[in-house]
């Protein structure tokens, strides 16, 4: 019998925001685990706290409640800086706005983990190529972000979050600002990376056929699951995994 | 982050916006333009004057009645007749100063000056033979002579301005002027001093200490001695003997007491300098409200930039940005704004100041030397950079403390 490794295990999950003297809870309290290597699509409507969960998955904001824990780290007593450095080692982030920084190269773009990280500098070139070539963009290496189509521009964000080798990729709607052609690229790409070299990935979005190239959804309502189901059949995405 | 990959990160932040920049570090720019400006000038200026009073002679030693003031009060210090005919005799005693070469007694005062119908307020500056060979004078015609001295006699040497106020282009030589209603011949007339010299006979006429003192001033005593030591390796010994000796001759025990103040050109060199010095860091002070000026300018740039630039410090923080290294850019970028602002600063003030000096020297005849104020520059660029660091440094710990989803939401 295999063994399951969790990389996420979150219990009782809560998340509140004060304003003033309100009160709003928009994680009331969410219970369940990701296995390594599994690709899990987060859906919901617009205020069921999808984002809210994707942020506090990826470092990117602190829980109100519940504990959290990421690659068999608690999480509670860590610094800032100690987050950051998860951050920049074990996940890979895709904005649905792609986040590109402007004026700046393709490269540069994709070199910017890098500038973070303890890797050395002599190798950044190298694995920025290399995870440029993965998401088939060697031939604009030195175009800047506002010479590149929107699907060119996810392509970019996916090899930057990729570039650090992290263990978790988290894209939050990554289609969402794409047309149907360039979103089945991307969505062809991030199945890819799950299938073929094994990432995990947690996806957020609001459609449903986008949604079914994950193994796993979980529903979420009103800041807590609605359901959480295997998809059944499952898509694949038409266009091949560009390598 | 490595410093290197900070640098190039926050020279991009600057390029970016370029016109922006360059119009942020103009009050900088300014700031050090002034200083370089001011310290470069001033040190030209004190270059001029010690010039000046060296070309007097190092050996030179003056003696001036009374004694420097100790209090704003002490104002019996101020006016003294205490250089009397025999301090005179008891300096030129060898047996009293071994060390002098030659003494010259002068007197001055100022008197009503006439021709013909034309009348001016003159200066009168009496003194012996000994003054054409100390202040290097050239008059056309001749100076007064020793046996004038002692005769007490009527004749004059005239500066370039009396001259010309008084003559209405006819020759003065051999012609007589009243002064104070007496009649003294004219044997020599200066060439113009200049407008840039320390000591300056335009306005003078030069006669023989002994007629001033007589005929013109009506006082027994004198305004300075002005000593030549025999060499100037003596200048300091001599000043102590000139000192015991008029102590003697004015029966004073106590040196706090004394009514007669010794001074070196040394001691003149020494006290212009600080004179000029002090101007010259008032004048950085002043130039300094400038620098202020263009610090708050960054702060409020840099601020605007933080502002806009939220996503991106969203992104980097998401990406594994600690707070430092956001500090770090922000940082760099303000420092980097401000010693560009000081480089260009320093450049610009130079050039300047060269100019500057190539005008004073032709407008005013005299030898003025440029000189490149390295204590300027150094300065220059340290305030510049130190200015970078306290007015960026807000806006960079604005910039470190977002929170990296908050700033990513930042719309």
């Amino acid at each position: 019998m295999a063994i399951i490794v969790n990389i996420i295990e979150v219990k009782n999950l809560k998340k509140l925001y004060h304003d003033g003297e309100t009160e709003t809870a928009a994680l009331t309290g969410v219970t369940f685990n990701v296995r390594k290597g599994e690709f899990l699509a987060i859906m919901g409507p617009s205020g069921s706290g999808k984002s809210t969960l994707l942020h506090l998955l990826g470092l990117l904001d602190e829980p109100s409640g519940g504990s959290y824990i990421f690659n068999n780290k608690d999480l509670t007593s860590y610094t800032r800086d100690q987050l950051a450095d998860l951050r920049n080692r074990e996940i890979g982030f895709v904005f649905q706005a792609f986040n590109l920084l402007p004026r700046t190269t393709v490269l540069e773009n994709v070199i910017l983990p890098l500038n973070y990280s303890k890797v050395p500098e002599s190798k950044w070139i190298q694995k920025a190529k290399a995870a440029i070539n993965s998401v088939g963009l060697s031939h604009r290496l030195y175009h800047t972000s506002a010479e590149l189509s929107g699907g060119e521009k996810q392509r970019v964000a996916i090899a930057r979050a990729l570039v650090a080798e992290p263990e978790i990729i988290f894209a939050d709607e990554p289609t969402g600002n794409l047309d149907s052609k360039s979103g089945q690229q991307v969505m062809s790409i991030i199945q890819g990376l799950n299938q073929n070299e094994g990432k995990t990935v947690v996806l957020i979005t609001h459609e449903t056929s986008t949604a079914e190239h994950a193994e796993r959804i979980i529903r979420l309502m009103d800041g807590g699951i609605e359901s959480d189901k295997p998809v059944k059949n499952r898509l694949t995405a038409k266009d091949e995994y560009i390598k | 982050m490595t410093y290197k990959h900070t640098a190039r990160t926050a020279l991009r932040g600057l390029t970016t916006n370029r016109s922006r920049s360059f119009l942020t570090i103009l009050g900088i720019v300014i700031g050090i333009t002034s200083i370089m400006l001011v310290v470069s000038l001033g040190a030209g200026a004190q270059a001029l004057i010690l010039g000046q009073i060296q070309g007097l002679g190092t050996n030179t030693i003056a003696v001036i009645p009374g004694r420097e003031p100790t209090s704003p009060s002490d104002v019996t210090s101020l006016y003294s007749d205490s250089l009397k005919e025999k301090d005179l005799t008891a300096l030129k005693n060898k047996a009293n100063v071994p060390g002098l070469k030659s003494i010259m007694p002068v007197v001055f005062g100022a008197g009503a000056g006439s021709y013909g119908a034309n009348a001016y307020q003159i200066s009168v500056f009496g003194a012996t033979e000994l003054m054409q060979e100390i202040f290097d004078l050239h008059p056309r015609g001749e100076f007064f002579t020793s046996e004038d001295i002692s005769a007490r006699a009527d004749v004059t040497v005239l500066g370039s301005k009396i001259v010309e106020r008084l003559f209405d282009g006819t020759d003065p030589l051999g012609q007589k002027i009243k002064i104070k209603g007496r009649n003294f011949r004219i044997i020599g007339v200066l060439p113009q001093s200049g407008g840039g010299s320390l000591f300056n006979f335009d306005d003078m006429a030069l006669v023989p200490y002994s007629t001033a003192q007589d005929y013109i001033l009506g006082q027994k005593h004198f305004s300075r001695l002005i000593i030549q030591a025999e060499s100037d390796i003596m200048v300091s010994s001599t000043a102590e003997d000139i000192k015991l000796t008029l102590r003697e001759s004015h029966n004073i025990t106590d040196p706090t007491k004394d009514d007669f103040t010794v001074q070196t050109q040394q001691d003149l060199a020494n006290r212009l300098s600080t004179i000029t010095s002090a101007l010259t860091y008032f004048l950085v002070a002043v130039a300094s409200i400038a620098l202020f000026v263009g610090g708050v300018g960054i702060m409020n740039i840099m601020l605007v930039s933080v502002t806009e630039r939220t996503r991106e410090i969203g992104l980097r923080k998401a990406l594994g940005a600690t707070d430092r290294d956001i500090l770090s850019q922000f940082l760099l970028e303000a420092v980097l704004l401000t010693a560009i602002g000081g480089v260009i600063g320093i450049i610009l003030g130079a050039m300047l100041a060269f100019g500057i000096s190539i005008g004073l020297s032709k407008g005013l005849g005299v030898d003025w030397q440029f000189v490149f104020p390295w204590n300027g520059a150094f300065l220059g660029l340290g305030v510049s950079g130190l200015i970078g660091l306290i007015f960026g440094s807000y806006p960079a710990k604005q910039a470190a403390k977002k929170s990296p989803i908050e700033a990513l939401r930042y719309e």
